[in-house]
């Protein structure tokens, strides 16, 4: 017997959302061989890493935390895969909205009313998208790959950021820590009740809602989907290639910035070097496990933030590496990209006398 | 084995190269192709007729090892054969030229044929052998030219030489020369005549009845996916031929004398410089399209068409005094300006160009109708309701033969695509259509269906510019004709003034200034 792959006809319906679920029972159980190679009982440790953060309340609420940048970043990813735009420095995004939304309770420390939160949430949008328009410009201007400046350039903004709270913006009375002041007052997120869930919840499912209007339902969706989907039929339809490339990087750079600056006005409270433990990149895996749908990316980014909770779980309780996190994203995206092949191919085994002589 | 092999049923089994036997192929509940039988011998031309839809692409997919049949079998010189894929149909010997090119736009010519040849030779060696065979067969080629920068028509030789290094003993055709001039043709014909003499069987798929009739040997029709006949061509007329491929609903174009309308397109030299190596720059172009007449512009394959087509639909925009519409200079304007100002355009591809493959067809509709159609798109909400609307009413109008209500744009077969794609910009009663190679690929019914629809909306008004290298389209259906060779176009002629010998000429560069 061999396995051939048949191409379908068209898309098929069922595996567009099985693939993924086929997707994630592969990675489990990947997940299963791994910890018992390191000599570990697979079934205990999976339930660690899987189950265990959803039981308690305090892991829940932590579980809204983390999965928050993720869908924010995710749906803005989402819209520039599916328009055939590649953004990779959605970490290098999150930086740079991070840095100018904190600009304003750094520099102006005495600043407080409202209006604070509101501005640091919008320059944070800004900081982003400027981030994002460099590998725009260059894309447009002069053909750069912008997967590789927009990844290049999270390293720039990352060694900006050390650079900052290592220097000018360092805490004078920080005993000399490399983080910034603490923000207070309204230069910090409103939480739900007195719990770690800050507003930037809200504004991820606000940007799903609004990202799932437009690519289902306007003329700017159609224009995205055409755009990815078959570049010189968008032309001959009167879309702007350069205009999808500089909307796809503003807009995810600015959705990019406002989930880094929610970071930092919200769970952390001040700039430190390390202000991500790489959202960024996992939007990717998030993206693209959603089926680069907006609802698809909220319950993906979920997903997903509990492997960053089991990844810690595991490593207090189980003794493994803080990289297995890393490890199990690394194997999700894996087998999503691998299970995407079933959507438009068709696995069929064949007896081996039907192989006939080579 | 240089003769041709006549024989009775049962010594055609015995010396038969190919057998098919009561192949089926279902996809879902349709039966693309149902209970066909079919016998090539070695050095027989084969021809296989019938209409778009009518289960020929799926017939020689399956003898490629492209697709795998439902039920029957199919025996190479008596064995039973089975074929995973066409890598396997290409080691028995089996080669294809596909109708939709399967080639790497970013690849030159040499490396994709290196892609399709089992590895071995550098490419250095291999652009050597693709010269000699293009020289050898009249196919002329550039081994290191990008496909990207290729016409249709050189692609498809890409195609073809890459089968012919492959030393085939049967060779699938499918519709080889729809895109060829006349005489490019007939070098084909002589090449396929010398194969077959040598031995090789040739897999003709056509809707030319009348080449069908000088190069074939045995011809099978098939229609709705079964066989309807087998014929010795020789002896039928085009007509009945014709009449076994579409049953008696193929209707002969009805033309009209042309009506005399006002100026609605003008080309003040045109001029476009060369996109890439290989690219044509256009030169100067001048001319004008009334309402109510068919403008052709005939011409081989790669002389400038496409950049012709991108100049009139905006893809290539131009300086604005260069075009007019109505009068109105409109050279920088981009696609959804020109069809604001009433123009419609139908390019060459079909797939990825002038529809996307995996939309559906009522997407397809909002494709090019976003901008004039204003109750499709409500403050920048589309309203789907309207699209399915219009899609069933291009359907309906253009007899659009699909499996499903709404199905994917790629599913349909090339001619109802080409049906569809040419019914959605007719629906808008443009008074201004510019059409590329309108029925490339397309099936003598669908074909019939869609010149007479070009024909009526000329003789409703609008004006009809007509890109197309098929010279009997042209003597069909246009009013005047113009030939461009090298991106320099000569200044029509009406077609009662003229013949299918001095167009051959004017085709061949006779009107070219000596200066470029």
């Amino acid at each position: 017997m061999r396995l051939v792959l048949e191409r379908r006809a068209e898309q098929s319906y069922w595996m567009r959302y099985l693939s993924p679920v086929l997707a994630v029972v592969l990675t489990v159980f990947a997940g299963a061989i791994i910890f018992s190679a390191q000599g570990l009982a697979a079934g205990p440790a999976l339930y660690i890493y899987f189950i265990d953060p959803l039981t308690t309340l305090w892991s829940l609420e932590e579980l809204v935390v983390k999965a928050a940048p993720l869908v924010m970043i995710g749906v803005g990813l989402a819209v520039c895969f599916r328009a055939n735009v590649w953004n990779i420095g959605a970490e290098g995004q999150l930086t740079a909205g991070a840095l100018l939304g904190a600009a304003l309770p750094i520099l102006l420390p005495s600043f407080q009313s409202w209006p604070v939160m509101v501005l640091m949430i919008m320059l944070g949008a800004v900081g982003g998208a400027l981030l994002g328009a460099i590998p725009a410009f260059l894309k447009t201007r002069f053909g750069a790959n912008e997967i590789l400046t927009s990844l290049m350039l999270v390293y720039v903004a990352q060694l900006l950021l050390d650079w900052l709270v290592r220097g000018p913006w360092r805490d004078p009375k920080g005993f000399n820590f490399p983080k910034s002041a603490a923000f207070e007052g309204w230069q910090l997120l409103p939480t739900l009740g007195d719990g770690r869930v800050h507003f930037g919840a809200a504004l991820a499912i606000i940007a799903v809602a609004v990202l799932a209007v437009v690519l289902g339902r306007t003329l700017k969706g159609f224009e995205i989907r055409v755009m990815g989907a078959a570049p010189r039929a968008g032309e001959f339809a009167g879309f702007s290639p350069p205009r999808m490339v500089w909307f796809c990087f503003l807009l995810s750079g600015a959705l990019a910035g406002v989930a880094g600056i929610c970071e930092v006005a919200g769970p952390s409270g001040h700039l430190q070097p390390h202000i991500s433990p790489g959202y960024g990149f996992t939007a990717i895996i998030v993206a693209f496990l959603g089926r680069l749908n907006p609802f698809g990316v909220l319950v993906a980014g979920v997903m997903l933030a509990i492997s960053y909770l089991g990844g810690e779980a595991a490593q207090v309780d189980l003794g493994v590496s803080d990289k297995t996190a890393q490890v199990f994203q690394g194997i999700l995206l894996f087998f999503i990209l691998a299970c995407d092949t079933l959507i438009l191919y068709r696995p069929r085994w064949v007896s081996v006398a039907a192989t006939g002589k080579e | 084995m240089t003769e041709r092999i006549i024989a009775t049923t049962d010594e055609a089994a015995e010396q038969a190269l190919l057998t098919a036997e009561n192949i089926i192929k279902k996809f879902g509940d349709f039966a693309a192709v149902d209970d066909v039988s079919l016998t090539i011998s070695p050095g027989e031309i084969h021809a296989l007729l019938g209409e778009n839809g009518a289960g020929k692409s799926t017939l020689v997919k399956m003898i490629y090892g492209a697709l795998q049949p439902t039920a029957g079998a199919l025996r190479w010189q008596g064995r039973a054969l089975h074929l995973n894929n066409p890598a396997a149909a290409r080691r028995q010997g089996i080669a294809m030229v596909f109708q939709h090119f399967s080639l790497f736009d970013a690849l030159t010519v040499a490396e994709n044929v290196a892609l399709a040849l089992p590895p071995g030779p550098a490419l250095a060696d291999l652009a050597v052998k693709i010269d000699a065979i293009s020289q050898e067969y009249g196919l002329p080629l550039s081994a290191d030219a990008r496909v990207a920068d290729l016409s249709v028509g050189e692609r498809q030789r890409i195609e073809i030489v890459r089968c012919l290094l492959q030393d085939p003993a049967l060779l699938i055709m499918d519709e080889p020369t729809a895109v060829l001039t006349p005489q490019e043709a007939d070098q084909l014909f002589r090449t396929l005549r010398r194969l077959a003499a040598d031995g090789c069987a040739i897999l003709y798929i056509s809707h030319r009845l009348q080449e069908v009739r000088e190069l074939c040997h045995t011809v099978t029709i098939l229609r709705h996916g079964k066989v309807v006949a087998r014929l010795d061509p020789s002896v039928e007329t085009a007509a009945t031929l014709a009449r076994h491929m579409v049953g008696d609903s193929i209707r002969p174009v009805a033309n009209s004398p042309s009506i005399d309308g006002p100026e609605i397109l003008r080309l003040q030299s045109l001029s476009l410089p060369a996109d890439g190596p290989f690219g044509v720059a256009l030169k100067d172009l001048e001319l004008s399209v009334h309402g109510g007449e068919i403008v052709a512009i005939a011409g081989i394959a790669g002389n400038g068409q496409s950049e012709l087509f991108a100049s009139l639909s905006g893809e290539a925009p131009t300086a604005a005094a260069m075009i007019s519409i109505g009068g109105q200079a409109c050279g920088d304007r981009d696609v959804s300006g020109r069809r604001a100002m009433g123009a419609a355009f139908v390019p060459e591809e079909r797939l990825g160009h002038g529809a996307v493959p995996e939309f559906s067809l009522s997407d397809n509709v909002i494709l090019t109708r976003h901008m004039a159609d204003k109750d499709l798109v409500k403050s920048g909400l589309l309203r789907r309701s309207v699209a399915r609307r219009l899609a069933r009413r291009v359907i309906d109008a253009f007899d659009v033969r699909k499996h499903r209500l709404d199905p994917e744009a790629r599913s349909l077969s090339g001619g109802n695509l080409q049906k569809f794609v040419v019914g959605r910009e007719l629906d808008r009663k443009p008074r201004l259509l510019i059409i590329n190679q309108p029925t490339w690929g397309v099936d003598a019914g669908a074909a019939a269906a869609i010149r007479q629809a070009l024909i009526d909306l000329a003789r409703a008004g609008s004006a009809v510019l007509l890109i197309s290298q098929d010279l009997d389209e042209i003597f069909a259906i246009a009013d005047r004709i113009a030939v461009i060779s090298r991106g320099q176009l000569s200044s029509p002629i009406a077609m009662q003034e003229t013949s299918a010998e001095a167009i051959g000429l004017l085709m061949a560069g006779a009107h070219e200034r000596r200066d470029s």
